[in-house]
């Protein structure tokens, strides 16, 4: 079944003249662990709002499961988001902000308690909870982001850099977890400029440049294809070297 | 509703961790309102005719100048303290007197002197009367010696001159139609017949209204509702910032992509800091109440209509929040939000009459004080404090802030829209 599907949809943000997305057409498998990848201003960022239904195209749809993305409140339920930038409460300690995202997120308080505690434990953060976050590491906070993502179990987990800045043993743990949910059922979209790390984690690649879709197939079919032996060549090859911010 | 508890007990939490803030939004009005409510009494007390104090000198023994401080005293105008031995610095401070006035040695004696010649002059132009001699001779009587504060104002002297002038002809009017009235027909003036003629009570009578907008607060009830509304409107510094520093961080992204309405987080935001100005208002009533009086300010005598009392502070509450609110969906950094909150909660303070209540300002700030939410808040207050008005009452008072909380919230509402973050 498709999780994810968008048909010809172009985007351009209020003032400007030229489309920042244009003619779009992806396909999402469910369960599938999908990558997004693109040069800095390639439209990786906005594509993942119009998926989530943050922004409105201008033309094309997006369907989430078979419904159209505009119905938004069916389907935000569905819906887990990992955002690059740390999005929680620093005052509050890591328990507080749980419950409440959770909260937010449709679950019950009995089913928060009970992810909230297997989180923890999974994320390795179970001796932290009743402190408050702005007292923790760069790698704790990036687990803590993680985990009120996922808080509801959500179906289809969008992956915005979720391990930037973070060392080797963080990495792994989110990997690792990242990959675990997977096998569960959860679909991932996820975008990085961590290009070893997409070639472990996704099965499936999307190449976005100057708001086009300029390659789109499974990771082996695309080396294949473009005969290179890692994510980072193929990268260069299909987008260039000169800079683009 | 477990998404709306959620929220409102993540709003206290962020709330009561934020205790630099809290003590901000406390500590702020309450020192104002000890400070200000200080420094204003006296010129409350002024306007409000409690009365100038004066220390009278009087170095005369006759009657003429008991007669004429019994005329001040009468005047309602003066507290007159009598001191006996040579006014000094000391002496004035210690009265807080703004006028010393010195009645000099045989002053009595000296204007009934004067009195007996002007009587003379008169009834030799009447016609009976033929000693010229009297007639000719000079009428000067020494004066009283008036010495003003220095700190007070020009019109303020003036207005006490006039005062001071006008007691001093009631009593030589007196002693003119006695000393006219005796020589004309042998004998005293009867009592009666002197307050008949010599009329030296109230000119005017008072002009009764059913309702006195002209009533004018004390110190104490003007500061405690003026500098308890000017805090409920700094919290704009805590609110809009709070408001702000959501739109800006990954949470908003976050929170809308989640199954539920953002107008969720707002209600909660309001519903908290609806409960610190209940806090507030309570807090700095109090100190009204209880504090004032320990140190020689005037208590706070609540309004009989306490459900009254509660409803003014709700709704001034939720004026102040709807600002705040307006404010944080319009600035794009904190750093907007608070320095034009803070700068225009100030202009609106002024004027709305926090600093300079409405009554005292010059009539041609009358319109413009209007447009201030601070001036209706004001006057609920001050018909609360002074009418003890009833609910009906109460409730025409505050429309004008219902007006104003639908206006802030409207705008409120087209700013998310227009930004897209509903």
């Amino acid at each position: 079944m498709l999780a994810l599907e968008i048909n010809n949809l172009n985007f351009r943000y209020k003032g400007q003249a030229n489309l920042c997305l244009s003619n779009i057409n992806l396909q999402i498998n469910e369960s599938e662990r999908f990558g997004l990848f693109g040069p800095n201003g390639a439209g990786k960022t906005t594509l993942i709002y119009l998926m989530t239904g943050l922004l409105q195209p201008i033309s094309g749809e997006s369907m989430v499961f078979g419904r159209k993305i505009k119905q938004r409140n069916g389907v935000k339920r569905l819906f887990g988001f990992v955002p690059q930038d740390f999005a929680f409460y620093e005052e509050l300690s890591l328990e507080h902000n749980l419950e409440y995202f959770g909260a937010w997120s449709g679950i019950d308080k009995n089913e928060i308690k009970q992810r909230t505690d297997e989180l923890l434990e999974i994320l390795g953060l179970t001796e932290y909870r009743k402190i408050a976050i702005k007292k923790f590491s760069g790698g704790m906070k990036r687990r803590v982001n993680l985990a009120i993502g996922v808080i509801h179990k959500p179906r289809i987990l969008f992956l915005d850099e979720p391990t930037v800045g973070v060392d080797v043993q963080t990495r792994h743990a989110i990997i690792n977890y990242l990959k675990q949910l997977n096998s569960e059922g959860t679909t991932l979209i996820y975008t990085s400029h961590l290009l070893k790390e997409a070639e472990d984690l996704c099965e499936h690649i999307a190449l976005i440049d100057e708001g086009k879709v300029i390659a789109n197939n499974s990771l082996v079919n695309l080396l294949k294809e473009y005969n290179e032996s890692g994510l980072e060549g193929l990268f260069l090859k299909l987008t260039g070297k000169a800079y683009r911010d | 509703m477990f998404k709306f508890w959620a929220s409102i007990l993540k709003e206290f939490r962020l709330l009561i961790r934020d205790k630099v803030g809290l003590a901000l939004m406390f500590i702020m009005p309450i020192t104002l309102v000890i400070i200000i409510t200080n420094i204003q009494n006296n010129a409350f007390d002024f306007i409000k005719n409690k009365g100038v104090n004066v220390i009278v000198c009087n170095n005369d023994s006759g009657n003429v100048s008991k007669d004429f401080i019994s005329s001040l005293q009468k005047t309602e105008m003066f507290n007159v303290i009598n001191i006996k031995k040579r006014v000094c610095n000391t002496e004035i401070k210690k009265y807080n007197a703004l006028v010393v006035i010195e009645i000099p040695q045989n002053y009595s004696k000296q204007i009934k002197n004067k009195i007996k010649k002007i009587s003379n002059k008169a009834l030799i132009n009447f016609g009976l009367n033929n000693d010229s001699t009297i007639a000719n001779e000079n009428i000067l009587a020494d004066s009283i010696a008036i010495t003003f504060n220095r700190s007070l104002q020009n019109n303020y002297r003036y207005a006490i001159n006039s005062a001071l002038q006008s007691a001093m002809f009631i009593t030589e009017n007196r002693l003119l139609i006695k000393e006219l009235y005796f020589e004309i027909n042998g004998k005293e003036i009867s009592e009666s017949f002197e307050k008949e003629i010599i009329n030296d009570g109230n000119v005017f009578k008072k002009k009764i209204t059913i309702k006195d907008k002209n009533k004018i607060p004390n110190a104490t009830q003007h500061n405690i509702p003026a500098w308890t509304v000017f805090a409920m409107f700094f919290m704009i510094i805590s609110l809009g910032g709070n408001i702000v520093r959501e739109k800006l961080s990954g949470n908003f992204i976050r929170l809308k992509i989640l199954p539920a309405s953002y107008f969720v987080s707002l209600i909660s935001k309001q519903i908290i800091y609806l409960l610190v100005v209940v806090v507030l208002v309570i807090t700095i009533f109090s100190i009204g109440i209880w504090i004032f009086p320990l140190i020689n300010l005037p208590a706070l005598n609540m309004p009989n209509n306490i459900l009254g009392l509660f409803l003014v502070s709700t709704v001034c509450g939720l004026t102040a929040i709807s600002y705040a609110l307006c404010i944080g969906v319009f600035a794009n950094t904190q750093e907007q939000s608070s320095g034009f909150g803070a700068v225009s909660i100030v202009i609106l303070a002024v004027i709305g009459g926090v600093f300079v209540p409405p009554f005292a300002m010059p009539d041609s700030f009358h319109l413009i004080t209007k447009f201030s939410p601070f001036y209706w808040s004001l006057q609920a207050y001050y018909d609360l404090f002074l009418e003890n008005n009833k609910f009906i009452d109460v409730l025409i008072n505050i429309l004008p802030l219902l007006i104003n909380i639908v206006i802030f919230q409207l705008i409120a509402f087209i700013g998310l829209k227009r930004k897209n973050l509903i």
